[in-house]
């Protein structure tokens, strides 16, 4: 074997580095070659440790990266490791921000990020960003400043509006994906569809379902007809069926579809003709929107039903006699999003009509109404474990729940990897023993030995936690609300889960001997999160003293006193403090 | 009937001794004196230690309806308190029910079991620091059971439904916590979906909510006798039959003792006055409030005019309408 390595080429580093005499085993470009077929990040990550030439093979193979934190990493530390990136996933603000629990003019803008992304990666190709703010500006500098920029994805973010997405309609030509989600907008008119070319046909992902005014629809039906490689296609509730179902014609290729308003009253032709579009889109595997569905026109849907694996029925108000009818038609499916007025009634059928259900999500369709007390029990969860034993993920909210359902539910279904349970009162204790739901907790994690996420609620005291830390062992991200009784708890968890990754807590009596407890554990974890606890800012300015790669930032509530934390932001980073916190943001 | 047991466990013995004990938690709370700090606080009145029905006492509930047990309660912000009275009504066994029954003899000793351990814990909780007047208006609201309609609105004292929901809940042993806050954030959906949610629903208050551009009107329809409200869309429905047969699908449940009976169930086609005879003759009335506050009989106005007023629908026992029975019966007879 030639024991040369010949380092000159395409690794700048390995020159400077006393590493770089060891001779490789065999040449860069073979190492490159190799290097360049592992996909999953952590793969890589792990490959860069080996050695410096792997960790310069490495970078200088990785098209795409995920930043978790954009605050953890700086775009120029991003653009001087990776030269040759091609895509690109960024998180911005902590995730409570869905919830209102961050100010606006927080941070997480992605401008600064696109000026070093213009300049090191022309070629960029793909930005999927969540929980940013991105402004019009920046989608127009996007837009200008990258020719072969192909997939836009946006969830959850925030500062645009649709004038951001005329210029990248109308400016990015070879625009495959563009997926707009559940952002905070500003909806100017349904004019952007308009933008795209009349030549343009190389979309494959359009997602506006999110969005409220109408487009024109002779605008989106020339442009489906146009892209035959469109393969989902999530439009708004302005589209009625009749609509639809020209676009199903024009489109039968399609893979997901999001409908949009299924509330026409149709006569028998147009629901026959519904019906036959349905059945002529053989790839059809999830199907959303269903905005008002109601029990005359669900049933077009059926031809297609058969294959479904995914169907997300969180804007269709379905009632539990419509979706039994529905899922009897629905045997393979693997992921139900539903709302709770199917009511248990609904997941019995749930569980009797889907055994391969790998993923349940129930959603409380008046969760601000303190009126409302329909929705679903445990009686509905225990139903929907005994039919689908291969449950992985769950969200679910009801507004009662026991521990024997729980232990139940684990039970049968051992294999959960994701079990989030909101009971809708905060604190609300076992409704038939009284009981703190500690034990509906540790029957999870005791049983659950693959769980990664866990987000607990109700009544709980410190044994939820000790049972957390004592048995959660692949536990990566915990979310923790109006729980616990000490410091203890908090403790526990800290100190047991050892690949926690993500912790958030609201409204929790932990206070600063639990958050210096975690001193060492930080590190090693993306974010902790902590607000409206007892957490002091003495505590806070401690933990930024004893860890300098830690940003611990401290927002303040207008009414609070001047030793209290009130919302505790802890995250590691390389890029050192925020440069661009607002005024409310402390950094210590 | 159990009627008399159920006032009884509504306002009269019962409640002075869960005030008493409620008193008595208070009392032993570190900061007692908050009531009137927290007069800035919406709905503080509803709040304080009081335990008769939840809208019997405040001063916006309209009355005059008659002997109605409960007949302001669902227009109140809380559903526990009504809960397990209402079970001994219904034999559909829905949720327990028998075990309201238990509930109101264990309320005493649950109550005091339940909050003293809690109050430990409270201290724990929530140390003095920073003086929180979070603190204060947990303690306050301890000891509201069902009693407290809402809680305080938003602000910023989201550690407040942790105190609450720790004691109250132990005297509401079947049904879900009293009222619940305006929390921020809680329960966690998104802002986004909040916003599409929030206008199917009423807000603040009940009444109709149209969805300005697909035309809905939900509103709320409570039962006597049913621990639970539900909403209906009043456009998804063309004429009185189609809202009558709906309202009995969804009811169905409350009214088995009765309709069975009767053999009423599962008739297609109601016409008005099948409507009032299936709830004349099963003892219960489908009225409604109208825009300006007045409680009417359904099927009295064309149903565009009824769509165009109603702000909310009440199914009443027939003993209950008093002032509108005879009018019904009237209306019945007139009709056949």
């Amino acid at each position: 074997m030639d024991s040369i390595s010949k380092k000159t080429k395409d690794s700048p580093n390995s020159t400077d580095s006393p590493e770089s005499t060891h001779p490789s085993s065999f040449p860069d470009e073979v190492l490159e070659g190799v290097l360049s077929l592992l996909s999953f990040n952590k793969d890589r990550s792990s490959v860069s440790l080996v050695c410096k030439d792997w960790y310069n093979a490495e970078r200088w193979t990785r098209t795409k990266v995920f930043i978790g934190n954009c605050y953890s990493v700086s775009p120029e530390i991003v653009a001087r490791r990776f030269p040759k990136i091609r895509s690109i996933i960024l998180k911005g603000k902590p995730r409570f921000s869905d919830f209102n629990l961050v100010p606006e003019n927080w941070g997480a803008d992605i401008q600064s990020w696109l000026v070093v992304f213009a300049r090191v990666y022309p070629f960029l190709e793909e930005l999927r960003l969540k929980r940013m703010t991105v402004s019009d500006e920046s989608l127009e500098f996007l837009a200008a400043s990258f020719p072969g920029f192909k997939a836009l994805s946006l969830s959850s973010c925030d500062g645009f509006s649709t004038d951001g997405l005329k210029a990248i309609a109308t400016h990015c030509k070879n625009l495959i994906e563009l997926d707009i989600q559940d952002n905070g907008m500003d909806d100017f008119g349904g004019g952007w569809l308009s933008c795209f070319p009349e030549n343009f046909a190389s979309l494959e992902v359009l997602n506006f379902a999110s969005l409220n005014s109408e487009v024109n629809f002779d605008a989106l039906e020339r442009l489906v007809t146009r892209c035959k490689s469109l393969k989902v296609l999530r439009v708004n509730k302005g589209i009625t069926l009749e609509q639809l179902q020209r676009l199903l014609m024009r489109a039968p290729q399609l893979m997901e579809l999001g409908t949009g308003s299924f509330q026409q009253d149709l006569t028998p032709r147009q629901c026959a003709e519904l019906e036959s579009a349905f059945s002529n889109c053989k790839n059809l595997h999830t199907v959303s929107g269903l905005w008002e569905a109601n029990s005359l026109n669900l049933p077009i849907l059926y031809p297609a039903c058969a294959s479904l694996v995914f169907l997300n029925l969180i804007d269709a108000t379905l009632q539990s006699g419509e979706l039994a009818k529905l899922l009897a038609h629905c045997p393979n499916l693997r992921r139900l999003w539903v709302q709770d007025t199917v009511e248990d009634k609904g997941l019995e059928a749930v569980g009797s009509c889907c055994p391969l259900l790998e993923e349940l999500r129930v959603f409380p369709a008046d969760p601000f109404d303190p009126d409302i007390l329909h929705g679903v029990t445990e009686s509905g969860f225990v139903a929907v474990s005994r039919g689908c034993r291969r449950l992985r993920y769950v969200l679910y909210f009801c507004r009662q729940m026991t521990n024997a359902a729980v232990a139940t539910i684990v039970q049968n279904c051992p294999d959960f990897t994701h079990f989030r349970l909101c009971i809708i009162n905060p604190g609300q204790p076992d409704h038939l023993t009284n009981e703190p739901m500690d034990e509906a907790f540790g029957a999870v994690v005791k049983t659950c030995t693959k769980l990664q996420r866990l987000s607990v609620s109700g009544l709980l005291t410190d044994l939820t936690f000790e049972y957390i830390g004592k048995y959660a062992k692949n536990l990566e991200t915990l979310s923790v609300a109006f729980a616990g009784s000490s410091d203890r708890g908090m403790q526990c968890v800290l100190g047991g889960c050892s690949k926690l990754r993500k912790l958030e807590i609201r409204d929790c009596p932990f206070g600063n001997a639990a958050l210096l407890s975690g001193l060492e554990k930080y590190e090693s974890m993306r974010s902790l999160w902590m607000s409206a606890c007892n957490v002091t800012m003495n505590g806070c300015r401690l933990l930024a003293r004893e860890m300098p790669w830690l940003n611990v930032e401290v927002m303040k509530d207008e009414e609070s006193d001047d030793s209290h934390a009130d919302k505790v932001y802890v995250y590691r980073s390389v890029a050192g403090p925020r440069r661009d916190a607002p005024p409310f943001v402390m950094t210590l | 009937m159990s009627i008399p047991l159920e006032h009884d466990y509504i306002g009269l013995s019962e409640t002075s001794s869960l005030e008493r004990s409620s008193d008595k938690i208070s009392s032993s709370s570190s900061t007692v004196t908050t009531k009137d700090e927290n007069s800035n606080v919406f709905n503080l009145k509803e709040t304080e230690l009081r335990l008769g029905l939840p809208g019997s006492l405040s001063p916006e509930r309209k009355a005059g309806l008659g002997i109605s047990l409960f007949g302001k309660d669902f227009e109140d912000k809380t559903n526990g308190y009504s809960h397990s009275p209402l079970k001994n009504f219904v034999s559909g066994a829905k949720r327990g029910f028998s075990d309201a029954i238990d509930a109101s003899g264990n309320w005493d000793l649950s109550m005091n079991g339940g909050s003293e351990v809690d109050l430990a814990k409270g201290s724990v909780l929530f140390p003095p620091t920073g003086g929180k007047s979070a603190l204060e208006k947990i303690n306050t609201q301890q000891s509201c059971l069902p009693g407290p309609a809402k809680k305080d609105a938003g602000v910023h004292s989201p550690q407040k439904p942790i105190q609450e929901k720790k004691t109250s809940p132990a005297n509401d042993n079947n049904s879900a916590p009293a009222a619940k806050a305006q929390v921020v954030g809680w329960p966690p959906i998104r802002s986004f979906r909040k916003s599409t949610m929030a206008t199917n629903s009423a807000k603040n208050s009940d009444g109709v909510d149209e969805k300005s551009g697909s035309g809905c009107i939900y509103v709320k329809v409570s039962m006597d006798g049913a621990p639970y409200l539900r909403k209906v869309d009043l456009k998804t429905f063309r004429n009185y039959a189609e809202l009558s047969s709906a309202l009995e699908k969804m009811f169905s449940c409350f009214t088995i003792g009765q309709c069975t009976s009767h053999g009423l169930r599962g008739r297609e086609g109601l016409s008005e006055s099948c409507l009032m005879d299936l709830l004349h003759g099963s003892e219960y009335v489908l009225t409604y409030e109208d825009k300006d506050g007045d409680w009417m009989l359904v099927g009295d106005v064309p149903w565009a005019m009824f769509t165009d007023s109603c702000k909310r629908l009440r199914i009443m026992k027939g003993s209950e309408a008093i002032g509108l029975a005879p009018r019904a019966m009237e209306k019945c007879k007139n009709r056949n």
